[in-house]
């Protein structure tokens, strides 16, 4: 079993839900974002999810293209970020799940990728831009080395879609929460919750709620109806702007998802 | 061929928000083919709103300056807005309202699909925002202006490289924001399926013209069918009814201020196979895969990608790829102004050079045609400028 997927089997049984923050990889350095991996763990995360910096990013906000942009600017390619992960691993288990867009991994080569990234400790990946229509070649292979392969639906998604993606998806299924990018407004109106359940009658895969969650008041809502949180571009911009406050909020939101 | 393939190249490389939309506009597009009503209408507006057929004209001044094959040039800055961009525009229009979409968006980097955009939203009466990059803002500011007439909101790209590719990522992200009541006008034969196939069945009607217009002036097919190619929309419109037959056919592309400088949008000549919005297909990259910045004189070619079915036909060998460069697009901007009276696109001056390279070398008997998919009016500040002229 995926360490993935082990977690969730885990916080399951204590009735927990998993907190799982986004931070991007070599903003504004790759020492940086060592530390800041083992400050997430430290805090609490159940997993880390590591963005790899592409230059057009076109499911992000302008949050997380600023950061990729800083990333980029300091040199920092998806080797590096492979790497990073590998000198962690020497240091941390909490598992790492990369968020990459998917000509960066088309240009390393998907076998040699699903290898290396497997070998330096990657448990997991997320490709926005990679439905699992175009995924078949990239899905057994990783299957087969054992890193897990997450998908994502959003509203939109019809029951065609949640199916093919919940077949797909191992690890958990990343639920996008509006159609929209990342760090937009998030609308609580009880229309994620019905779709969730919707999701739910059809998998029993665990499904993390991700998109414009950025306080600890919608984190804890999330938590309350799904398997996970995922924040991502609230703590880009706290590193960013507010770096003395970010232990502090990582804990809030850690506190709110339970 | 896998669906939405072209070969090896194409796709649907999109975030799973758009798929069911991608979807709907495949169903719909595919219907529209066959529904009578849809072509009947499209049709009437070709022939009434757009001004269709365009001419194919004998540039015969052209053809003697350069002393040697024939060239014809197709008119498709004769086109209503002044570019090919009209056909696809209005083609997508009429399916956004056959979809019950309440809003259009598009890209647009020499500002004449927006400006085609603008007009099919105007004609149809639907909402229409446009993404232009700030850098093509102020080089295309005729258009900013005409857009804004056509009651479109034009709005700024200010992230990344600032020019089209940028747009077209800003506009990928406003229809996956809005996608229940938007319909994204991809302007070219790029991005996920179906339209790089829709864009190019919008635009056939290009070479479904010329071909009659060729067989009435010359009793024959042409030799040479010469296009310039950004996204590649204008080439594949005049090249797709001439595939079956044995013609050569070249597509430019931008070569800017040379290959060896990196600054030039030729994809062939310095690109490698990748995906990129929404494709598979040849693009400007690093070896991380992440997209190189472009640069040409022209805002329309200025693109570091290539429509997917361009490499496709290029593995065949069914079209050749080559490039002008800056200097030589605007030599043949100027030459045709100045031996036809014919003032054209930057972009399609690219087309131009290459008949200009081209025909000297070819006997009096062959038959070149060039697809001259726009007028130049709006490039004629940004030449005065390079020429150091304030106007």
């Amino acid at each position: 079993m995926n360490k993935i997927e082990k977690t969730f089997n885990k916080l399951k049984a204590l009735n927990k839900k998993a907190f799982i923050p986004y931070i991007m990889a070599g903003d504004p350095s790759v020492e940086r974002t060592k530390e800041l991996v083992l400050v997430l763990e430290e805090c609490g995360a159940d997993i880390i999810e590591l963005g790899v910096p592409f230059t057009d990013p076109l499911a992000d906000g302008p949050t997380i293209q600023r950061a990729a942009e800083r990333a980029l600017k300091a040199g920092v390619t998806l080797k590096d970020v492979l790497a990073l992960v590998s000198d962690l691993r020497t240091k941390t288990r909490v598992p790492l799940v990369l968020m990459t867009y998917y000509n960066p991994v088309f240009k390393y080569g998907e076998d040699r990728f699903v290898k290396d990234a497997k070998d330096a400790g990657v448990d997991g990946v997320i490709i926005p831009d990679l439905p699992p229509d175009e995924a078949g070649g990239l899905i057994k292979t990783a299957k087969k080395a054992g890193l897990a392969t997450i998908f994502l639906l959003a509203p939109t998604s019809t029951q065609d879609r949640i199916k093919k993606v919940a077949v797909a998806s191992r690890g958990f299924i990343y639920y996008v929460s509006m159609t929209g990018i990342t760090g937009s407004q998030i609308l609580l109106d009880g229309s994620i919750e019905k779709s969730i359940n919707n999701i739910r009658r059809i998998t029993d895969k665990p499904v993390a709620v991700g998109f414009g969650i950025s306080t600890a008041e919608q984190a804890r809502a999330i938590s309350g109806i799904s398997d996970g949180v995922i924040v991502g571009s609230a703590i880009v911009r706290k590193i960013h702007e507010a770096p003395e406050g970010l232990k502090d909020f990582i804990l809030k939101l850690r506190e709110a998802v339970r | 061929m896998k669906k939405g393939y072209f070969g090896k190249y194409g796709g649907r490389f999109v975030p799973e928000t758009l798929m069911p939309a991608l979807m709907e506009l495949e169903k719909a597009y595919l219907e529209s083919k066959k529904d009578r009503a849809f072509q009947k209408e499209l049709i009437h507006l070709q022939k009434t709103y757009i001004g269709r057929p365009t001419s194919l004209y004998f540039a015969k001044r052209l053809t003697e300056h350069l002393g040697g094959a024939k060239i014809y040039l197709k008119r498709e800055d004769l086109a209503h807005t002044g570019a090919h961009k009209i056909n696809n525009a209005i083609g997508q229009a009429l399916l956004a309202k056959k979809i019950g979409k309440k809003r259009l968006i598009a890209e647009t980097g020499a500002g004449q699909h927006g400006v085609a955009t603008a007009t099919g939203a105007a004609l149809i009466g639907l909402d229409c925002d446009v993404y232009m990059g700030t850098d093509d803002m102020k080089r295309q500011a005729l258009n900013v202006f005409r857009m804004r007439l056509l009651g479109a909101r034009v709005i700024e790209v200010s992230i990344g490289s600032r020019t089209l590719k940028d747009a077209i990522n800003e506009a990928l992200r406003d229809w996956t924001t809005n996608v229940n009541t938007t319909h994204y006008v991809l302007g070219t034969v790029f991005g996920p399926h179906p339209f790089p196939s829709m864009v190019r069945d919008f635009q056939s009607v290009i070479g479904k013209e010329a071909r009659k217009q060729i067989m009435q002036a010359e009793k024959r097919l042409p030799d040479y069918l010469v296009a310039c190619v950004g996204g590649g929309s204008n080439a594949m419109g005049l090249f797709h009814e001439f595939l079956g037959d044995n013609i050569k056919m070249i597509g430019v592309e931008a070569g800017g201020k040379g290959i060896d400088t990196g600054e030039h949008a030729a994809r062939f000549a310095g690109g490698s196979v990748g995906v990129f919005q929404g494709c598979k297909t040849y693009l400007l990259q690093d070896d991380n895969g992440n997209v190189l910045g472009t640069h040409s004189v022209s805002a329309g070619l200025d693109y570091a990608s290539i429509g997917p079915e361009h490499p496709f036909l290029r593995d065949l060998g069914k079209v050749q790829y080559t490039y002008a460069t800056d200097d030589e697009a605007l030599a043949a901007f100027e030459l045709l102004s100045k031996t036809e009276g014919i003032i054209p696109a930057l972009e399609s001056a690219h087309a131009v050079a290459e008949a200009v390279k081209l025909a000297p070398k070819l006997s009096g008997d062959k038959l070149i045609i060039v697809n001259l998919s726009g007028r130049g009016d709006k490039d004629v500040q940004h030449v005065a400028a390079i020429k150091g002229i304030s106007l």
